[in-house]
Parts: C-alpha cells; sequence; structure tokens
C-alpha cells in the first residue's frame, strides 16, 4: 500500500528477483546483499537500502531464502540469507518471463517501423 | 499446519527483524565513519539511505499477517468493548436471544433424537415392520397397528420369502415371576425365531433364544433384559443355566441383552420364544407383530411384492378347520404396507413435534425482531461514531463486518446460555411430554444438537444484525455528522424497518396465540366427552393375572377374583368394587372376533363384522360409573352357573336391531358350536381407544363362558383389570391395604399397573395436553416479546419526538391529543399486524388440525377472542409512553435543543 509509491522506479517483483539472482552467487547478510545490488547497478536504480527487508520478509515467507544467524566480516551478529532450491527454480522462471517481457517491450518501443 | 506456527512464532521474528535492521544502521555508520563522515552526519545520512525504519519493519511485518483474521479479531474485541459499555442492553438483548435458542435447542434435541437419529441397531435402515392392511376386515384391521400377522402367516412368509434377511413375530405379554423375593409382574416380550436375528444385537451375556428353543413342549428357556438382570441378580454372570419361575413354571436363564436394547419401542423385562405347535396352527390368530430385516439390495416396494405374491400361498397351506374356505380371505383384500422400523417406532408423533418445532421456530423470529429493533435504536444513537469512523477512512464494507461482527457476537453469546437453559428446556419437555413418547429415553443433548444450536446463533446474529447494518453503514456521514447532537424529529422512512418488525411480531404473535387458543377448546372439548367412567381420580384400578400353572380350575380363578372384590370391598373407604378384561384406554391389545346374531342372516363366504369383546364382573358398572341403557346386569350365579347371557354396548343394539330395548332378549354367540347367548342389558358406549376415537362397538361376556372348543371345562379370564371406587384411591396406606386384601387370598399374585384411572385418562390425552402445553408456552412468550416490542418502539419514538410534542403542546395541542396520537400509531400497527396474522393463521391451523378434537381449524369464537385480545394488549403497551409523551413538558423539551 504505502510502500508502492517509494518504489515507483521498480515493478513489482523486480527487487525480489534482483535479491534472488545475487544470493544465487553466494549467501550474503542484508547489508551485504544491498551494498552489491547497489554497486552492480551502478547506482542507477533508486532504491531505499530499508525496503530490502519487507521484500526479504516476503522471499522468507514463500520459502524461496532461508535465513541462519552468523557472523559478518566486519564481526556482527547478521542474518545470513541463502537461496533454496525453490528459490533457484523460481529465479529461473521470474528471469526467462522478464526477458521475454523485456523483448516484447523492446520491440515495440524500437524504431524503424514506424 | 504452517500458518499456526508462524503465528506463534511472530513475537520473535519481529524481534529478529528489528536486531537486523538495527545491524545494517551500524554496520553502514560504521563505514561511513571510516570513510570520513563525522558520527553525528554519518546516523543522518544511513537513516536518509534506509528510509523510513518504522514504516519498513511494519511492513516486514505486515507480511507475516493473516490480515483479514486479524481484522476480524480487532472487530471482536470492539464488538466485545461495545458490549460491555451497554450492559442494560446487552443482558436484555442476551436475555431474548438465550431464552430463544434454549427453547429451540431443547425442542430440536427432541426432534433430532425421535425423529432424525436412526434407531439404536446395527444397520437399522435395513429394518422394517411387516405392516399389512386389510380393509375387508373391519374392527380387527382398524387402528395403527393395521391387520397384524398370524402364526401360521409367519412360518409362510419366513420359510417362502425372498426379500428378507431374517424374519420374524413377536408379540407382548406381562407374567408373574414367584420365588424371588416378591412376586412380581413383569413385562415380557414373546419372540419367534429371526426377531433377534434381524435386531441384530448380541447378547451381554449367553445366547439368543433361536430355532431350538421354539420346539413346543420342549425345554423352556427366557432371556433377560440388562435392567432386570441388575435389579434382580446384581449382574451375576453365573445365572446362565439357572432357572427363573415364571408363571409357575421353571424357564432356563439362557441369555441376557444388553443395556439400552428394546423391542422397537418397548421396554422389557424378559424374553420368552414363542412356540408354536406347527400341527395345530389355522390360518386366523392375526396377533403378532412382525418384524424382518432386508436383504441388502432389496427394498421395500420389492418386499411388498414378496408379501403379495406369498399370500395365496399362504392361503393355500394353511385351514382353518374342515367345511371352511381358506380364501374367504380373499374378501379381507390384504394387503401388505411394509414400512421402515423407524417410522413405525416414531408412529403419528412426528407431526407433533414438527409443529412444536415450528411454533418454537416462531418465537425465535419474534425473538430476533425485538433484537433487531434493539440494535436498530442502539445504532442510531451510535450514528456519530460510525461517521466518525467513515471520516477518518473506515470503508463501508469494513463498518458493516463491524456491526455484524458485533451482533453475530450477541448471537455466539446468547446461544452459550441457550444451551445452558436447553439442558433445563430438555428436563422441563420430558417431565410434560407425552409418557408414551416414543425414544423417549434417547432424548438428550448431542454434537448435532450443539451444532444445530451453533448455526442458529450465527444465524440468528446475523439475521438482526443485517437490517440496522445495511441501514446505518451506508454513506450519510456529513449528514450525521452535522446533525450531531441536535434531535430533530425524524423522518418516517428511519421509522419504517421498526415498524414492520413490530407488525411482524404482532402477526405472529397471533398465530401462535391462535394455536394455542384451538388447543385450549380442543381440551375443552375433551373434557365434556363422556368416556364411560365417572370421577375417575377416585377410580382405583390394578392388573391381577391368575395363570393356570397356579390355578387350574376355571371356577375356582373366578371364584378367587370374586373373593378378593368381596375382601377389597370391606377396606374401610371402599363403595364398590369390580373387575373387567381392561378398562377404556389401559391400552392393552383388545380382542376381536366375529359375533353372529340369530336373527341375521351371514353368507358362508363373507367373515362377518369384528367385534371387541370383553368381559365383565357383576358390580363393575356401578363401579365404573357406567351407565346401563336398557335390562340388566350379571348376577354372580349366572356367571357361576354359566348361563348363557350376554351384554351390548349401546351403539352395537342400535346397529343390530334399532334401540337399545330392541335388543334385550336377543341372542348372540361367537361361532357355530357356541349356544346361543341372550342379550340381558345394554351398556352405554365407552371410549375404549381414547376420548378422541369412536367408541367401538362392543359385546360384553360374564367372566367364565363354557370351553368354545369343544367337550372339556368352562374356561374364565385370567387376567382383568380390578376397579375400586374409593375416596382413598391413590394413597400410599390404600394401596398398602389393597396389597394386603390381594395377598391373603393368595399370596402368589402380583399387582401390576395400579394406577387411578385419572392417571390413565391423563396418558390417554397426554398428546392433546403436551400440545397444549408447548403451544401454550410458545404464546406466552411470543406475546410477552411482542408486548416488549411494541412498547419498546412507541416509547422510543415518543422519546424521539419530545421536541416536537413539545412545540404541539406550546402551541395549545390538548394533552388528550398528544395521548391519542401516539395510541393511534400504535393501534395502526397493531392492527395491520393482527389482519396480516389472522390471514396467516388461516392457513397455518390447517397444519394442527389433526391435533384438533371438537373445534375446527378456523374457529371463529377462538380467531375472535385472541384478535381482541392482542389488540387490548397492545393498546396497553402503548398507553404507557403515551402517557409519558401527555407529560411533556414544553419548556422543558424545547430548552435542551
Amino acid at each position: 500500500m504505502r510502500k508502492k509509491e517509494t518504489q515507483r522506479d521498480l515493478f513489482p517483483g523486480a527487487l525480489e528477483m534482483m535479491i534472488l539472482r545475487t544470493l544465487k552467487r553466494q549467501p550474503l547478510h542484508g547489508y551485504a546483499l544491498v551494498q552489491h545490488i547497489k554497486r552492480m547497478s551502478d547506482d542507477l536504480l533508486q532504491i531505499e537500502e530499508g525496503s530490502l527487508y519487507p521484500a526479504l520478509q516476503r522471499l522468507l515467507k514463500g520459502e524461496l531464502v532461508k535465513a541462519e544467524w552468523g557472523v559478518s566480516s566486519t564481526n556482527r551478529r547478521v542474518r545470513i540469507y541463502k537461496l533454496t532450491a525453490a528459490g533457484t527454480k523460481h529465479l529461473e522462471r521470474e528471469v526467462s518471463s522478464f526477458e521475454q517481457m523485456l523483448k516484447g517491450i523492446s520491440r515495440v518501443l524500437a524504431p524503424g517501423e514506424l | 499446519m504452517k500458518w499456526m506456527k508462524q503465528l506463534f512464532s511472530r513475537r520473535r521474528m519481529y524481534g529478529e527483524l528489528s536486531d537486523e535492521i538495527r545491524a545494517h544502521l551500524e554496520e553502514k555508520i560504521e563505514e561511513l565513519v571510516e570513510g570520513g563522515m563525522s558520527r553525528k552526519e554519518a546516523e543522518a545520512a544511513a537513516r536518509r539511505e534506509f528510509g523510513n525504519v518504522t514504516l519498513m519493519e511494519e511492513d516486514g511485518r505486515d507480511v507475516w499477517r493473516w490480515l483479514s483474521i486479524e481484522n476480524l479479531f480487532a472487530d471482536v474485541r470492539y464488538g466485545l468493548r461495545m458490549l460491555g459499555r451497554n450492559p442494560v442492553f446487552t443482558i436484555v438483548g442476551l436475555l431474548t436471544i438465550a431464552i430463544g435458542i434454549g427453547a429451540n435447542a431443547a425442542v430440536f434435541s427432541v426432534v433430532n433424537s425421535v425423529l432424525l437419529k436412526p434407531l439404536n441397531y446395527p444397520k437399522a435402515e435395513e429394518l422394517v415392520s411387516l405392516h399389512q392392511t386389510a380393509p375387508g376386515a373391519a374392527g380387527l384391521a382398524d387402528f395403527e397397528n393395521g391387520l397384524l400377522l398370524s402364526p401360521s402367516m409367519y412360518f409362510t412368509y419366513a420359510e417362502q420369502n425372498r426379500t428378507f434377511q431374517s424374519l420374524g413375530v413377536w408379540v407382548t405379554d406381562t407374567a408373574n415371576v414367584t420365588g424371588l423375593a416378591e412376586p412380581e409382574q413383569v413385562r415380557l416380550a414373546a419372540v419367534s425365531d429371526g426377531v433377534l436375528q434381524a435386531l441384530d444385537v448380541a447378547p451381554a451375556v449367553g445366547r439368543w433364544l433361536s430355532q431350538m428353543d421354539q420346539v413346543p413342549r420342549g425345554p423352556e428357556r427366557v432371556m433377560l433384559s440388562y435392567g432386570y438382570w441388575q435389579r434382580q441378580f446384581g449382574g451375576d454372570r453365573t445365572l446362565i443355566g439357572r432357572n427363573l419361575t415364571i408363571d409357575s413354571r421353571p424357564r432356563e436363564i439362557v441369555g441376557v441383552m444388553p443395556q439400552g436394547f428394546r423391542f422397537v419401542d418397548t421396554d422389557f423385562e424378559i424374553v420368552v420364544p414363542l412356540a408354536f405347535d406347527r400341527g395345530k396352527l389355522i390360518l386366523a390368530g392375526f396377533g403378532f407383530h412382525g418384524i424382518a430385516r432386508l436383504k441388502p439390495d432389496a427394498t421395500i416396494a420389492e418386499a411388498n411384492a414378496d408379501i403379495t405374491r406369498m399370500l395365496p400361498i399362504w392361503m393355500d397351506s394353511w385351514t382353518n378347520g374342515p367345511g371352511t374356505n381358506p380364501h374367504i380371505y380373499e374378501t379381507w383384500k390384504i394387503t401388505p404396507m411394509i414400512r421402515p422400523l423407524k417410522q413405525e417406532v416414531i408412529g403419528n408423533v412426528s407431526e407433533l413435534l414438527w409443529v412444536v418445532m415450528g411454533t418454537i421456530g416462531l418465537v425465535m423470529l419474534i425473538a430476533c425482531a425485538n433484537v433487531t429493533n434493539l440494535l436498530l435504536v442502539r445504532v442510531e444513537s451510535r450514528q456519530q461514531e460510525l461517521a466518525v469512523r467513515a471520516a477518518l477512512g473506515a470503508g463501508w464494507g469494513r463498518i458493516v463486518r463491524g456491526l455484524l461482527v458485533e451482533s453475530v457476537m450477541l448471537g455466539l453469546l446468547g446461544g452459550a446460555l441457550g444451551v445452558g437453559l436447553a439442558y433445563a428446556g430438555v428436563r422441563f419437555l420430558l417431565v410434560v411430554g407425552p409418557a408414551n413418547l416414543p425414544r423417549i429415553s434417547e432424548i438428550s443433548i448431542d454434537a448435532r444438537t450443539l451444532g444445530f444450536t451453533l448455526l442458529l446463533s450465527v444465524l440468528s446474529g446475523l439475521l438482526f444484525g443485517l437490517i440496522p447494518a445495511l441501514k446505518y453503514a451506508g454513506p450519510r456521514t456529513s449528514l450525521a455528522l452535522r446533525s450531531a447532537g441536535r434531535t430533530t424529529s425524524v423522518s418516517r422512512e428511519r421509522h419504517r424497518a421498526r415498524n414492520l418488525l413490530v407488525i411482524g411480531q404482532v402477526a405472529m404473535a397471533l398465530v401462535l396465540l391462535v394455536s394455542a387458543g384451538l388447543m385450549i377448546r380442543t381440551f375443552e372439548a375433551l373434557r365434556t366427552v363422556d368416556p364411560g367412567f365417572t370421577d375417575a381420580p377416585h377410580l382405583q384400578v390394578m392388573r391381577i393375572s391368575i395363570p393356570g400353572s397356579l390355578v387350574a380350575d376355571p371356577q375356582q380363578v373366578t371364584r378367587t377374583q370374586n373373593e378378593i372384590l368381596d375382601k377389597l370391598a370391606a377396606i374401610p373407604g371402599v363403595t364398590s368394587t369390580g373387575f373387567v378384561s381392561e378398562m377404556p384406554m389401559e391400552g392393552y391389545d383388545s380382542d376381536w372376533d366375529e359375533i353372529f346374531a340369530e336373527d341375521k342372516v351371514y353368507s358362508e363366504d363373507v367373515i362377518a363384522p369384528l367385534r371387541l369383546y370383553k368381559y365383565i364382573s357383576p358390580g363393575f358398572l356401578q363401579t365404573a360409573g357406567t351407565r346401563l341403557v336398557a335390562g340388566r346386569e350379571f348376577t354372580w350365579s349366572e356367571v357361576y352357573g354359566t348361563r348363557s347371557v350376554v351384554m351390548v354396548s349401546e351403539n352395537f343394539a342400535r346397529e343390530m336391531w334399532g334401540s337399545p330395548s330392541a335388543a334385550i332378549g336377543k341372542r348372540l354367540r361367537e361361532f357355530s358350536k357356541m349356544p346361543w347367548h341372550e342379550v340381558i342389558g345394554v351398556i352405554q358406549d365407552v371410549r375404549e381407544k381414547g376420548v378422541q376415537e369412536k367408541a367401538p362397538e362392543i359385546v360384553y361376556w360374564p367372566p367364565i363362558m363354557e370351553n368354545l372348543f369343544g367337550p372339556g371345562p368352562a374356561q374364565a379370564v385370567r387376567t382383568v383389570t380390578f376397579v375400586i371406587r374409593s375416596e382413598r384411591a391413590g394413597t400410599e396406606s390404600f394401596l398398602n391395604e389393597v396389597r394386603q386384601t390381594v395377598w391373603s387370598v393368595n399370596s402368589n399374585l402380583p399387582l401390576a399397573s395400579v394406577r387411578t384411572m385419572q392417571e390413565v385418562y391423563d396418558k390417554s390425552v397426554a398428546r392433546t395436553s403436551f400440545t397444549l402445553v408447548m403451544l401454550g408456552t410458545a404464546s406466552a412468550m411470543a406475546l410477552a416479546l411482542g408486548i416488549i416490542g411494541i412498547y419498546g418502539v412507541i416509547s422510543y419514538t415518543v422519546s424521539q419526538r419530545k421536541r416536537e410534542i413539545g412545540i404541539r403542546l406550546a402551541l395549545g395541542a390538548q394533552s388528550g391529543d398528544v395521548v391519542q396520537m401516539v395510541l393511534r400509531q400504535g393501534a395502526t400497527m397493531a392492527l395491520v399486524g393482527v389482519a396480516i396474522g389472522i390471514v396467516a393463521a388461516f392457513g397455518l391451523t390447517q397444519l394442527i388440525r389433526s391435533l384438533l378434537f371438537g373445534v375446527t381449524a378456523h374457529d371463529p369464537l377462538t380467531f375472535g377472542l385472541v384478535a381482541v385480545l392482542l389488540m387490548l394488549v397492545a393498546l396497553l403497551a402503548c398507553y404507557v409512553p403515551a402517557r409519558r409523551a401527555m407529560k411533556v413538558d414544553p419548556m422543558v423539551a424545547l430548552r435542551y435543543e
């Protein structure tokens, strides 16, 4: 409801998809995760760091990721998230459907025939 | 149950989320500080980048919530708080609902236990009663049993059928058990092979009676009921093989039936086998109830066809003796009408119970109408609150849901209280209910009743919540907010719902009151019927049976009975004594046979009309108060001399010879070998089968008769009802003297069914009195609720119109005008309600037509009286608020504005 306003630049599910993709590479805790996403996107995406957490909760609830308490490189007690098998499958499906969508949108947007 | 685990581990998860977010912020701050920022700046930057911490936490938590349920919980909490805030409203509402639901649950538990639950046998749906009708056998097949089976029919059916797993016949009787503490008359079920097998309930101890016990003149055996086994033998399991003296003959005990086992709907103490002597059986002897278990794939229609097929086989296989035509029974038109055993057990009570259920349902509707009215008033006073909630963004649906949750809460709480009341109600029903209500021992509040109560609570909660919710939750916020605090006279439209409810209540109350009125008229009509005996409370009756094994000689039997009569008459306070084979309404199976008159011609091929016959002693008529219409009664010398005399009922005399006096001197007999008996007296008609039933034609024989079956000693009637006329009837001291007197004549004679005739009479009209009590109670409740409804609405209207009334008075209206105005409003509603009610009652009273006697379902007197009564009561209910309206002080009323 309210969060939609802060995420207007991302379509629903985009953040989750990026989280899953990042976790596929390696298990991370929340702070490292958001730093990674920001870095990778070259700060092109406006992501409120906090919005990561509701997204993570949704993924936890859907059992696409699991979390374990551990210690970070800076010696903090943090929750480290890991992709589950269901999460891997979900990611593949989402990515391929996203690519389909992107392809479709790009074709419409592509100059030439107009 | 993952969601449940989540529900309970949530608090921990929320904590973890907060910890995690805090760690995130710290890490960020640390990094920024390391990058050269001051701590303060770093904190601000971290928070800025993170966004709204609280919001993120909330959103994170929201993920785990089951929103609709949790909102519902919030509504429930809110609803409970609102109910608690207004205790008077809550208590009145709760009590109304609790009484309504309690009464409904109680009646439903009876309906459920008696009508809905299957019988207490394994695969009870396969059990059937071998009912058959015989329109040609007038009299014999008249009453509810139809034409019972004869032993020869049993053999044919049992051996030739294709549709039954097992089939048998049974009959109830009484027997004297001696040799234990006191002589006792016990209830006995005599069963053929096939009955226990069909019912299929394993014995608690020992074995069933079976074919090997059916051998005539073989070893005599007996089974006991669980209750009798416990009472007489303390549940001793070693009694199998021991002997019990029944009617002065030893019988070997072979088994005990388990607790709660009954024959169809009959309680018993002992079961004995029917040992028919095949060689001596004839076609006739229609005195046995047939019971059978259908083959799993057989239908009742197939079974009927099977019996129809076997009837000619039966007539070909047996005879009534040389020179008789076995196919004479074709004129009886015997037709099988097999019905489920359950229907046999329930009998005609289902209609009565559904009427009671419907009645109580109406009361529930009236109660709901009252609560709806209460809620309407309350919601109206809460308009501001609702408007504020709507203004703050609560959706229309959410407000409706909130109101509904509140009313359903009210329904559920009322239902919970109602269950408590239902337990008391069931006890009440068992007290007022007819003692002969079938399956009465099975009545209990079970899971189905509780489920019904729950459903009823929720439904009624929705029902009375829906109208106020829809009416006031609508989008009228601004209006409500603007007029807040000012009491303007409300528009007519606002009152319409309430007025309609009151009209409905009056109409329903009228229907119930008319029904109760009709039952009262029925009861009055029953009381004016002359049952054939007088002053029933002072008429003591009891059954005494003298078995042949105790006193063999028939003359001696009658002399013993005579001696008992004489000694009983000598007890202080006894005015006269007599005996009869059965008193009216006692409910014993009566004897029927063809009766021939000397001066009539009978066709060989038709069975003569069957007549009920009884035996009476000299002195009986005077004792019972039964009038002698013509002639005289028997004398003892005629009895002992086996003189050929007979008496008949008045309707028999009229049917045969036109008048009672014409009957005197005519001669009758039962069959050809019997000497002609001269009619010496005519007795008034007696309501043998109950006050509501037509009096049958009856032939009265003296207690000793020549042997009807050929040469040999005369025969005496051995089981009779003794009748004692005394002011002391029914008192314990009197009964003690009676017992001692009987035992002084023969100490082996038990006394059974010791009652006053009033008790017999009451039992016979129990169905009517039960209906009367139930309809009376229901209509009293309806009337009370209706009055409260009218009173509530009128007084609320008056309080709402206080200002208007004040203005009227200030402008010069007389207080009488004000009273009239208020009364007119009430009277209009009552009148419309009464009119609708009369139309509805006109149709609905048809449903209780079969319960009425001596009054039509459209009795104008009842309708008129009830309508007037209801109008008066309604006006009275309006008068109190009207007087209050009259006393409105214009100054006070206007000052508050």
